[in-house]
């Protein structure tokens, strides 16, 4: 304990703790989303995507961080222009990430730097950023964070119910790009953590396990928050006392959420509150409406 | 009340990918009718719907909405689509479903507002799904999650209901049941039903009008006009014959492809996540 106390007294590590917290925030509202619309494979190719970006803005001495953004989106414009519509989506998304990692593979082999920053990019660097790190990392989460709650509501409308939300007037063609915008930016961030390889732990993982804990919209955002915090932070300083990677802990911890929430805590609150429901779904149904004349 | 029609077609032609969906479709529906529309799969019927909600524009003709030219996110029309289920452990409850229709098209986040939620409770008590509304709605029965799509699509007080096959994947009982608050909303209200369907029988004791339509053809009416078989053998160009048989209407044909005739049901029904029918 003493001693986490004297580790929090080095820059790097409230550096650390600062750009996690935001990056945790926006994983976990971001997760619930990617969860409810299914884009698993999607994130991943942002994810990888983001990599070549960085590998490429390395090779030309420009911010990596600004890089895995750059690639992200891109990504995100092409998959948005070329595959809106679910079953054509994950071709598109394997078509352009196929080509976009080769890429990366390019950039990285001509890259004469320090081969630990590639890997810095695969698995995580959390312990890593600097102060000009955290601020641009604190800026994109804010945005982030902002353009997801102006569009919070049409969006919930086009992810669960696309037919009425599409009849009511809701753009849901251009939100689905507009999401896919927040999934890339999100996915720059949640790289800092955890990396391209593990991105799922922070983007999936939390969203997933929240979905189990209750059915009301808002509060399952809340727990995913929660989740992505816990895991994120508690990463990071377990991550210090024992000198193992972050992403080792961070990917643990989610795993540990998503079982105790799958297994152990929904199966009970299923229970609790499946006997009243049931009993009055059958007693609505006894009294049938009037009918017509 | 007032006489202008609640839905004009003007000489409508529809086409979908270069192929002519509607030929040349006139008919005035008056406010108050309770309007089947029929016919064989593949005939355009969820076309008609979608031309009227503004999501696709006639090649040729005029449709009239309550006065004026279709478009999206007109509040006078409320929309109960085509049965799609919901995934089983999506967060989101019946009442959450409702209350979209309210105010789920605006930007912004939805924070807690008594009005709404006052407007939600009233519209789940009408269709008697109170009892179940904060339950996930992905683990709801199929009659379950169609009494909360009508008290979505009502909530916002419309003056024109559409119905795409709001029977789909129902048993007899709440076949009844969902046909019997739509008519009820009907009398109450003098709104205006354009239900889709693929059986008349169910509906058929409170159907003011059909719309049948095969093959880019049409024919409008009183069911007991349309539903003869002169006038379905012109319809469908070939020997068809109208059978009443228990107080049912059946349409068979030779031509009526694959066997179709009116009773059929479009789907199987839905028996994966049913606890709320059983008796």
């Amino acid at each position: 304990m003493d001693q986490l106390i004297a580790l929090l007294g080095y820059e790097f590590v409230q550096n650390a703790i600062a750009a996690g917290f935001v990056i945790a925030l926006v994983s976990g509202v971001v997760s619930g989303f990617v969860v409810a619309r299914n884009m698993s494979f999607a994130v991943h190719a942002l994810a990888e995507l983001g990599f070549t970006g960085s590998a490429g803005f390395l090779l030309l001495h420009l911010s990596p961080v600004l890089g895995l953004l750059f690639g992200s989106a891109l990504t995100a414009v092409f998959i948005g222009t070329l595959g809106v519509r679910a079953r054509g989506r994950d071709v598109v998304v394997g078509v352009v990430m196929a080509f976009g990692l080769g890429l990366g593979v390019l950039f990285i082999t001509l890259y004469k730097g320090y081969a630990n920053q590639a890997f810095a990019i695969l698995f995580g660097t959390i312990t890593g950023v600097s102060r000009d790190d955290v601020v641009l990392l604190v800026a994109i989460g804010a945005v982030t964070l902002l353009a997801l709650a102006a569009i919070y509501r049409p969006l919930v409308f086009a992810t669960v119910d696309p037919e009425v939300a599409e009849a009511r007037g809701v753009p849901v063609r251009t939100l689905a790009v507009v999401f896919l915008l927040i999934m890339a930016a999100a996915v720059a961030e949640a790289i800092q953590v955890v990396g391209v390889l593990l991105i799922l732990t922070l983007l999936i993982t939390p969203g997933a396990a929240a979905e189990r804990l209750t059915p009301r919209p808002g509060l399952a955002i809340a727990y995913a928050v929660a989740i992505a915090l816990l895991c994120t932070l508690g990463g990071i300083l377990l991550s210090l006392v024992t000198n193992a990677p972050v992403s080792v802990f961070v990917t643990s911890l989610s795993f540990a959420c998503y079982l105790l929430a799958r297994f152990a805590i929904a199966p009970r609150r299923r229970e609790l509150r499946a006997a009243p429901v049931r009993a009055e779904a059958t007693s609505a149904h006894a009294h049938e409406v009037p009918k017509a004349g | 009340m007032q006489d202008s029609p609640a839905v004009r077609f003007e000489g409508v032609t529809l086409s979908y990918g270069g192929r002519r969906i509607w030929s040349d479709l006139s008919l005035d529906i008056a406010p108050g009718t309770f309007v089947a529309i029929l016919g064989p799969n593949g005939s355009g019927k969820t076309s008609l719907l979608r031309a009227i909600l503004g999501l696709v524009q006639p090649s040729a003709g005029r449709i009239d909405v309550l006065g004026h030219a279709p478009h999206r996110g007109d509040p006078g029309i409320g929309y109960v689509p085509q049965h799609s289920s919901f995934d089983a452990e999506l967060p989101f409850r019946g009442r959450d479903l409702v209350r979209l229709g309210v105010d789920g098209h605006r930007w912004g986040v939805a924070w807690s507002d008594p009005t709404a939620d006052a407007r939600v409770a009233r519209a789940l008590a009408a269709v008697e799904a109170g009892t179940y509304a904060d339950a996930p709605i992905g683990r709801l029965s199929g009659g379950e999650q169609q009494r909360l799509r009508i008290a979505q699509a009502l909530v916002g007080d419309p003056r024109i209901l559409l119905c795409d096959e709001p029977l789909a994947n129902l048993d007899l009982r709440y076949q009844q049941t969902i046909t019997d608050l739509i008519a009820g909303w009907r009398d109450r209200t003098g709104g205006t039903v354009l239900f889709v369907t693929h059986d008349v029988n169910p509906v058929l004791r409170v159907v003011d009008q059909v719309l049948f339509v095969v093959n880019g053809r049409w024919a409008a009416g009183t069911p007991d006009e349309v539903l003869r078989s002169e006038r379905m053998s012109d319809l469908y160009g070939s020997h068809v014959d109208v059978v009443r048989v228990h107080g049912r209407i059946l349409v068979v044909g030779e031509s009526t492809e694959s066997g179709f005739n009116i009773e059929e049901p479009h789907h199987p029904p839905d028996v994966v996540v049913d606890h709320g029918d059983a008796p």
